[in-house]
């Protein structure tokens, strides 16, 4: 199963439609996770709200998982240890309001974390991929930050 | 010494940064802060309140917000307000410096190129920030790592 997910507030049909297309020459069964959405679905599984817990359970179940840039989905990739295809909100097609997914994404692309779908052929060449197995998940991390960051939190919190 | 904490994050990517952030509030009392409803059953049994979300494009839903967040904060009497934005959490470090807790805003990491503009207010009245890019650190923000690794 493939799960795809667009986050919680906004519309994304073009990833939606994109993604609804490739279904029908995926053999692999596509579960949509969807909030706010126009596009009339025909070769997905479309789900709306779903509670915490039962998407975890829907993102362990995926071999991979195709999202907008949402830091919650890409974070979740990584401790699942699941390859993820990213393909960002566009403020200039008015996706979003700035282009900070557009920044955010290029980042983690630089780093190596991610796979990223820029346009729809990109995005079919990676969903074939995936479907083909040869996606792997490029960064993991544990349940919790081990870094600095928290070390710097405990500071503040102790700090008399 | 144990000090009382509120953690503070809207729905989505500030929400799952705060969570990751949760060895620190070991041995202190943690109350939670969001803006959906079912993530009450992620950090039980600690107590979880919920305020509708707002966001800075509707300033009268950020007034109804802001006074949410005030009567939490006078409810939980925090120490200490730690969060990881975006407006709800900038709300309650106004709030907090209004009750007298020291307040600590951490940039999300989904702000790669430039730091939020909720982010850039909040370092007007948080007694600390932080950010989670080596590169958009300042004299304001600091950077001591980021919740990737």
């Amino acid at each position: 199963m493939i799960l795809l997910t667009i986050g919680t507030h906004e519309p994304f049909d073009r990833l939606v439609e994109a993604m609804d297309i490739l279904a029908g020459s995926v053999s692999e069964k596509i579960v949509a996770q969807l909030s706010d959405t126009e596009y009339n679905v025909k070769n997905m599984e479309v789900l709306g709200f779903v509670p915490p817990k039962t998407f975890e359970q829907l993102f362990k179940k995926a071999s991979f998982i195709v999202s907008h840039a949402g830091m919650g989905t890409i974070l979740s990739a990584f401790e699942f240890e699941k390859p993820i295809i990213v393909f960002p909100r566009l403020a200039s097609l008015r996706e979003t309001r700035n282009e900070h997914q557009l920044a955010t994404v290029k980042k983690l692309e630089a780093m190596g974390y991610i796979n990223v779908a820029y346009t729809a052929e990109q995005l079919e060449s990676l969903v074939l991929k995936g479907a083909s197995g040869a996606l792997k998940p490029l960064h993991r991390i544990g349940k919790v930050a081990s870094s600095g960051l928290v070390d710097a939190v405990r500071e503040f919190i102790n700090c008399p | 010494m144990s000090k009382r904490i509120l953690a503070v994050a809207s729905a989505g990517g500030h929400w799952v940064q705060l969570l990751r952030l949760m060895p620190a509030f070991d041995r202190h009392t943690v109350s939670f802060l969001s803006t959906k409803e079912n993530f009450r059953e992620m950090v039980a049994p600690h107590p979880f309140y919920f305020v509708q979300n707002a966001t800075r494009w509707n300033k009268l839903g950020i007034l109804h917000t802001f006074f949410l967040v005030i009567r939490v904060v006078r409810e939980v009497k925090p120490d200490v307000i730690i969060t990881t934005g975006a407006a709800p959490g900038l709300l309650a470090i106004i709030a907090g410096r209004l009750c007298g807790a020291r307040t600590l805003w951490i940039d999300s990491i989904a702000n790669a190129e430039d730091l939020s503009l909720s982010g850039k207010i909040a370092s007007r009245f948080a007694h600390k920030a932080l950010t989670q890019w080596k590169d958009l650190s300042s004299s304001k923000f600091s950077y001591q790592g980021n919740i990737l690794s």
